[in-house]
């Protein structure tokens, strides 16, 4: 449960959820990172040390970098959304087939 | 009966479609008129939509306020832009968390199919990263969602 506390907080800051966005695409160092965000290198890097504790990103050493890309958990997690998005929408279209039906009763 | 598909389209659109056993007409009716709306777009089970205003031509407002009995709430204000009666409607919306997300373009078409009527809903997104955040936040609502019904079935 502790984990799932640490993805909400991870989520709830728009930065960080542009930062999934752009990992998305693929990997990306703190520099790459940086600049679309007109932010500074520490302030992504903090960002990243929340993200990277709510496991929702990896990084690897290379060299003096540290490349950043979203971690399978990430991954899922956005899966489960797009399966909870599809159930409630389901749920909305099954109740309009319901409304449809006893607006064809009315006729 | 008619199965939904949802799938992403590159990177900025989402798009849904659903067979219905109505005529256009009266599924186009069913997302224009209130009275109608409030019946069914409801998403998970628990919530209701005490507040919805649809205007229902080009420029008219769009509000919709959702509850769950339990404190929670969010809603959802847009924007028509163009209608044309029973087989289009063009609009752009965004949720209130309560932080706006970014507009979110959706048009949607009804299509005759046999006695029936084929709705196809295409939302596009700025771009990629709106689009993951739209995700993102939905994901909180839905997670909320799923443990209001975790614990109801716990009691």
């Amino acid at each position: 449960m502790s984990n799932l506390d640490a993805t909400f907080s991870a989520l709830a800051d728009p930065t960080r959820r542009a930062i999934l966005a752009r990992l998305a695409l693929g990997e990306a160092t703190v520099m790459e990172l940086a600049e679309p965000f007109d932010m500074t290198q520490p302030a992504i890097s903090r960002h990243l040390k929340v993200l990277e504790g709510a496991g929702l990103i990896t990084r690897r050493v290379e060299g003096t970098k540290r490349p950043c890309r979203l971690a399978p958990a990430a991954v899922n997690e956005i899966d489960q959304w797009l399966g909870m998005l599809r159930k409630a929408l389901s749920a909305n279209y099954d109740r309009l087939d319901d409304v449809l039906a006893a607006m064809k009763a009315e006729k | 009966m008619s199965k939904m598909t949802l799938k992403t389209e590159g990177d900025r659109h989402v798009v849904v479609t659903r067979r219905f056993a109505a005529a256009p007409e009266a599924v186009y009716r069913a997302h224009t008129e209130p009275a109608l709306i409030q019946k069914w777009l409801l998403g998970p089970d628990g919530w209701t939509m005490p507040v919805c205003v649809n205007e229902a031509r080009p420029g008219g407002r769009i509000r919709y306020e959702w509850v769950n009995g339990e404190g929670a709430g969010f809603y959802v204000t847009g924007e028509y832009i163009e209608l044309v009666p029973f087989s289009r409607l063009v609009h752009v919306e965004r949720m209130h968390m309560p932080d706006a997300t970014p507009d979110n373009h959706v048009e949607t078409n009804f299509v005759p199919d046999g006695t029936g009527t084929l709705m196809t809903m295409r939302m596009t997104l700025p771009d990629a990263a709106t689009r993951t955040a739209m995700l993102s936040t939905g994901m909180e609502h839905g997670m909320e969602a799923s443990y209001v019904r975790l614990e109801t079935t716990l009691k």
